[in-house]
């Protein structure tokens, strides 16, 4: 195939796709340009909302923790550790689909299946810094009150600290870590925007899972194209592409 | 031309890669982008930028340009979008430039709401400078 042909093709002219490709290919980018527009709403949403308050959570006190390290300050640690293991899934899923253009069965099974385990592992890590986010407990001022809060939809303890003269005034250790409470929409949104990301994940790893079980039933050995490894592809590296994109909002900036 | 051309609806098959060569060079690339980002942003969590906003906003954009890279490596090689016709291509990213005002417009919005609260409507000056610690009013004992 050369370029030259390419270009003086009649795309238009009919009998044929103007995409030059198949009917399910085309629909399934289309499905992840609204899928990128549906999650492109909840991100510029958050980012409106934060731009309306004066004072918003600082990502690197909230996210500071990594299993195994106790209270150490660790910001972005984990989080790095999330994103590399997505890349990777997705290099691992790159490969399923290359050896699928090349018939290869048995390379398709290796790199499906350790494209799912990439997709666990980072649905583990997910799992451990939500329960982590919920179950932490911080002190909070409120209305003169000490509370033990977690990081909730309903509750945000990452607000301004209380400074040292209030904390002797209510009787505490200066080196106390108190805060007040901070904008209430911050757990809405990151909770509601990676778990709307991590169930993603989850349907991609599902889609794979699939994949690999007709992948070894050798359904597509007997079609005569691994094309189905191709649409999955899309779909989990999508997902790979919005986690850059949560990364930046929600992390890095 | 390849013996597995999935339907009559393919005029020309991509001839698959010969090697993995470009897709472990992409995989670098991202790694390094992404180490960059957490560089910048590790800057950040330790405060090497003092507290100078504009070097910091400044940051924070270099931060978003690199991750517009990202995306953009991860559509065209890994999604294979830059080996499509360019009929396909156009047709993804065209409604895509919607964004571009919907960011701008949005977070202006955003900002809007925020001076409208800090002035009370413009009706008075601005309070966001003001250094706001909550429960002062609420303790015991104080004045509001």
């Amino acid at each position: 195939m050369s370029t030259t042909t390419v270009q003086g093709t009649k795309w238009w002219a009919g009998g044929k796709s103007p995409f030059n490709a198949t009917y399910g290919k085309v629909m399934m980018w289309y499905f992840l340009m609204s899928d990128a527009f549906t999650f492109g709403a909840f991100l510029i949403s958050y980012g409106t909302i934060r731009f309306s308050v004066n004072f918003w959570p600082d990502p690197n006190q909230v996210f500071n923790a990594f299993p195994g390290f106790g209270h150490q300050d660790l910001p972005l640690s984990f989080v790095s550790l999330m994103t590399f293991i997505l890349i990777f899934s997705s290099v691992t899923m790159v490969l399923a689909v290359h050896q699928g253009r090349h018939m290869n069965r048995k390379g398709v099974e290796k790199y499906m299946i350790l494209t799912i385990l990439g997709g666990i592992a980072f649905l583990s890590c997910q799992a451990w810094e939500w329960t982590h986010l919920i179950t932490g407990e911080h002190k909070v001022l409120v209305n003169g009150a000490l509370e033990t809060w977690g990081t909730t939809v309903s509750k945000n303890p990452w607000g301004p600290a209380v400074p040292h003269e209030q904390l002797s005034a209510l009787g505490l250790a200066a080196s106390e870590h108190v805060t007040t409470p901070g904008p209430v929409a911050f757990g809405g949104y990151f909770f509601g925007i990676t778990g709307f990301h991590g169930f993603h994940v989850f349907t991609g790893v599902l889609v794979n899972t699939i994949m690999l079980i007709k992948t070894r039933l050798g359904h597509f050995d007997q079609r005569g194209h691994y094309e189905m490894i191709e649409k999955a592809g899309l779909y989990w590296h999508f997902v790979d592409l919005v986690w850059v994109f949560v990364f930046l909002c929600f992390y890095l900036i | 031309m390849s013996n597995h051309s999935a339907t009559s609806e393919i005029t020309f098959e991509h001839a698959p890669a010969e090697n993995t060569s470009r897709i472990w060079k992409v995989f670098w690339l991202l790694s390094f982008l992404t180490a960059a980002e957490l560089l910048l942003g590790y800057g950040h969590a330790r405060h090497w930028y003092g507290g100078n906003e504009g070097l910091i906003l400044f940051v924070k954009g270099v931060i978003c340009i690199l991750t517009a890279f990202k995306a953009y490596y991860i559509v065209s090689v890994f999604m294979h979008l830059g080996d499509e016709v360019r009929n396909l291509i156009m047709t993804i990213v065209t409604p895509l430039l919607l964004f571009v005002w919907f960011i701008i417009a949005f977070l202006w919005d955003g900002d809007s709401w925020k001076t409208l609260r800090n002035t009370d409507a413009h009706s008075r000056p601005n309070i966001e400078n003001i250094k706001h610690h909550a429960p002062a009013s609420a303790m015991p004992g104080e004045k509001p």
